[in-house]
């Protein structure tokens, strides 16, 4: 629901690196979201598309990387990838115990770029 | 044929939100003046919520209201009508405040003069979990009527809170929520939330929150 202001931060660091790196144009963007984040692939593509109008991006294909979501028990320290989206009790597989601490999973990074 | 380069960027997409974030926090931790950020759906009982605590706190501590609306100044009045300072942000469509815009909130209003600031988030589960709002503590609101299932389906919202509020339980004998489910699910997010049960329109429970606020700024009062 908040792709936009999302996608022109997007934008901005990519152009910023651009700038640094005498790039002619910008080929793709790898993007590195955690599962935890509610961002549509779709939606951030066409709003990239629509910002990034003559600029040296134009045209960019946005590449979406998830990165699971990552628990630790809080009874036995281990970590484990939590199923959010089929969610039902988060058990640790270790020792049973139910639920845990979130230790990844809201990534929001621009990762690296393809360019000319 | 030009040959293509890979640029490794590794830049967090929400770092300048995150700076500005971090900059709202230490400018009020110099003037003594906690942050809270409220969060919910629409019509769980933000406003209501405020109205009561605004009369908890009434001769104990100095308040200020952050309204974040996308459009309508109905919820400013409303508080505006209590005495109590109160700055309306229109996000004109955003579906949250960022840090940013809390900063014109706070620029707007002499918090030097304030002990607790309370944003009155945008109505909504998603957005506004993502989005740092520089605030000291994240409180977010669950009503009775909105289901137990919830914390299954926002669950980065129930993560991200210091304290849940579970409002309207004067509902409770009225519907299937089941309350000890939810508490389960919404620890097994986040085990470090503190759960309270309320009424906004009974008062039922608001004295343990009201309680838990005072306790809250007191000590961060204290922090050095």
């Amino acid at each position: 629901m908040h792709e936009l202001p999302i996608t022109e931060s997007i934008l901005k660091i990519v152009l910023k690196h651009a700038e640094g790196n005498s790039v002619q144009k910008v080929i793709a963007i790898h993007l590195k979201v955690g599962k935890l984040s509610d961002l549509e692939d779709d939606w951030i593509q066409r709003y990239f598309d629509y910002l990034s109008k003559g600029t040296i991006a134009e045209g960019a294909k946005l590449k979406i990387e998830r990165t699971p979501v990552m628990m630790r028990c809080h009874a036995c320290s281990a970590s484990y990838e939590a199923d959010i989206a089929g969610m039902g009790d988060l058990v640790c597989p270790v020792c049973g115990e139910k639920g845990g601490t979130i230790l990844s999973g809201r990534e929001y990074t621009v990762k690296e770029m393809e360019v000319l | 044929m030009e040959e293509i380069r890979l640029i490794e960027v590794k830049e967090e997409i929400l770092s300048d939100n995150v700076k500005q974030a971090g900059e709202v926090r230490e400018r009020l931790r110099k003037t003594k003046t906690m942050l809270l950020n409220l969060m919910s759906s629409p019509g769980s009982g933000k406003t209501s919520l405020i109205l009561q605590t605004i009369e908890g706190l009434r001769g104990n501590l100095r308040l200020g209201v952050i309204e974040a609306d996308i459009e309508s100044t109905v919820d400013a009045k409303k508080v505006a009508a209590r005495g109590i300072r109160v700055i309306q942000l229109r996000t004109g469509g955003f579906c949250h405040l960022d840090a940013g815009m809390v900063t014109r909130g706070i620029d707007a209003m002499d918090v030097s003069e304030l002990d607790l600031v309370i944003i009155e988030n945008v109505g909504n589960l998603v957005c506004p979990a993502e989005f740092d709002t520089g605030a000291h503590k994240n409180v977010m609101i669950l009503s009775v009527p909105e289901g137990d299932d919830k914390p299954l389906k926002y669950p980065l919202m129930f993560s991200v809170c210091d304290l849940l509020l579970v409002n309207k339980i004067d509902y409770l004998s009225l519907s299937d929520f089941d309350m000890a489910a939810l508490r389960k699910r919404v620890l097994a997010l986040n085990p470090r939330i503190l759960i309270l049960e309320v009424s906004c329109k009974t008062g039922a429970g608001i004295k343990s929150w009201i309680d838990w606020l005072k306790a809250e700024v007191a000590a961060f009062k204290h922090l050095k």
